[in-house]
């Protein structure tokens, strides 16, 4: 196969039949099914518990994918290079910047963000916390940084050091103050409402 | 972003055979290639994600330690044998990139990340890395962050790994496997120098995968990591030094020295370690060891403050990484 010249269609023919043959790996069938001649991938997604099955460029981000295809806003676009930290939601429980990850390879994994943490009658305690403490000013970082704290306090519960951790090889961590502004440097508040924000999460942790 | 198909092979072998078409690229956790992409640095016609092969194991292997390619910097950082043997590692990669990025990111990816010279990332201007034979825009541009050792009048780029500088002061080898076998390289002979061909930052060949790294059962001393940026967190390193110091008493036995954020490769400074195999303990020494691991620096302006930066700052961890070893 690969020493065939490929082409699209070429492309969708093997990869249909190498599909078939694979188990956990996966080759995207691909068509141009838009009358305009881009390419589209079929990509389930599971966000917040529901299984959505899209239409989708290649190309397109699971950040896009969620805020302009499944209408989930609430992850938000700073930067779309990792720098800011505003569209950090939970893949597999775990922190990560949604721009930096293609919607197709996150096909097999369970997204949560910022609308599947808590409900308006029953918030998040990470997010009481924030009302609490006043943990943001104008908000457009605060879905990013409540996703990120409620990854990061999972982290420390699992003893994950950090580069301020005075002891590597400390049985437990400390929620300490030092502690959580390191680990919460992805994500940037350029209302710089970083003591509330601390404030919070120390609350949050059971440690203000 | 251009076009690219995507595939998601279940094992190795067609994964080797999977990046034998037409402009393939291996995916590991995405976070620079991803990130390159979108400003079309890199543009690859087909992506081959790795990130689910079976490779995440960090396991004990003659003595030390094989950790899986695809081993998050997290998972990496957080080992409790990494920690406890080889705290230097641990130290360098928990001063690396976000909570969140480490998260993703994976070994192997790591050392293959590119320079984050903006002119890298800037398709408007030349940049001999990304269309060679465009020309350097560092050379005479803005190069505060730019390399002030083994640069060439091609490429001023430096590598932004801070886990590549820990890995080889502990002399670790990376696996690679192709379509045509498997071996091994030193992690100081995987990354380059420039040249005229910049556009190369490692010695692997088309097609070959890293499929572990290899380190050795861990070096006697004291280990540090010391990295000096321009903010507290979440930045990469301006000068960065890796150092293992073994005392007898008040004589240093062996050292060893690396340093980040001043080369296209991680710099190891061989005869900075050799001037102090053997010497008295002293601040002294240690000075001059800095002395020696700047020799032959060369400034390009903006960056002529690397060059002190990092002879002190190479005293500095040697001190630090003595005081740990106290007899």
């Amino acid at each position: 196969m690969s020493n065939t010249p490929v082409t699209r269609r070429g492309l969708l023919g093997s990869g249909a039949a190498l599909g078939a043959a694979l188990h956990g790996g996966r080759t995207f069938a691909q068509s141009s099914s838009d009358g305009a001649g881009a390419m589209t991938v079929e990509v389930g997604l599971t966000v917040n518990g529901a299984h959505h099955n899209l239409r989708l460029d290649p190309r397109t981000t699971l950040l896009d994918a969620l805020r302009d295809h499944l209408g989930l806003t609430g992850s938000k676009k700073g930067c779309d290079h990792g720098q800011c930290g505003a569209c950090t939601v939970l893949i597999d429980g775990v922190r990560k910047n949604s721009c930096l990850n293609l919607a197709m390879s996150c096909d097999d994994r369970e997204i949560t963000t910022i609308e599947g943490l808590g409900t308006e009658q029953a918030l998040h305690p990470v997010q009481v916390a924030f009302v609490k403490h006043d943990g943001f000013q104008c908000g457009f970082c605060t879905p990013g940084q409540i996703c990120s704290a409620v990854g990061m306090l999972a982290e420390l519960k699992r003893g994950l050091p950090s580069a301020v951790t005075p002891q590597l090889t400390a049985a437990a961590m400390e929620v300490a103050e030092a502690e959580v502004r390191e680990r919460m440097s992805g994500n940037i508040c350029r209302c710089a409402a970083y003591p509330n924000i601390v404030a919070a999460i120390l609350d949050a942790a059971g440690k203000a | 972003m251009r076009a690219f198909t995507y595939e998601r092979p279940v094992d190795m072998a067609a994964a080797v055979v999977a990046i034998g078409k037409p402009g393939a690229k291996f995916l590991g956790g995405g976070t620079n290639l991803l990130d390159l992409m979108k400003v079309e640095a890199e543009t690859p016609q087909h992506l081959v994600d790795v990130s689910r092969l079976p490779l995440a194991r960090i396991s004990e292997e003659d003595g030390g330690l094989r950790i899986g390619a695809t081993a998050t910097n997290s998972d990496l950082a957080a080992d409790s044998r990494v920690r406890e043997r080889y705290p230097v590692l641990s130290r360098a990669v928990l001063n690396g990139a976000s909570g969140q990025l480490r998260n993703q990111a994976t070994t192997g990816g790591n050392l293959l990340q590119r320079t984050r010279c903006y002119y890298f990332y800037d398709p408007s201007m030349p940049c001999n890395k990304r269309v060679p034979g465009s020309g350097c825009s560092a050379l005479k541009g803005f190069n505060r962050i730019h390399a002030v050792l083994g640069g060439s009048d091609a490429c001023i780029a430096v590598h932004p790994s801070d886990m590549a500088v820990a890995l080889s002061v502990l002399d670790a080898e990376v696996e690679v496997q192709s379509a045509s076998g498997r071996r091994r390289i030193k992690i100081t002979d995987l990354h380059r120098l420039p040249e005229a061909t910049p556009h190369k930052d490692t010695t692997l060949a088309n097609g070959e995968l890293i499929t572990a790294v290899i380190l050795p059962a861990p070096p006697a001393g004291g280990q540090v990591y010391r990295k000096v940026r321009d903010r507290a967190s979440y930045d990469f390193a301006l000068v960065s030094v890796a150092a293992v110091v073994e005392r007898e008493g008040n004589r240093i036995r062996s050292a060893r020295i690396a340093m980040g954020g001043v080369a296209h490769k991680p710099w190891r400074a061989l005869e900075a370690e050799r001037q102090l195999a053997g010497a008295d303990l002293s601040d002294d020494a240690f000075a001059a060891a800095g002395e020696a691991a700047v020799k032959g620096a060369q400034g390009r302006g903006h960056n002529d403050f690397k060059i002190a930066l990092a002879a002190r700052t190479v005293a500095r961890a040697l001190i630090e990484a003595a005081a740990q070893n106290k007899a």
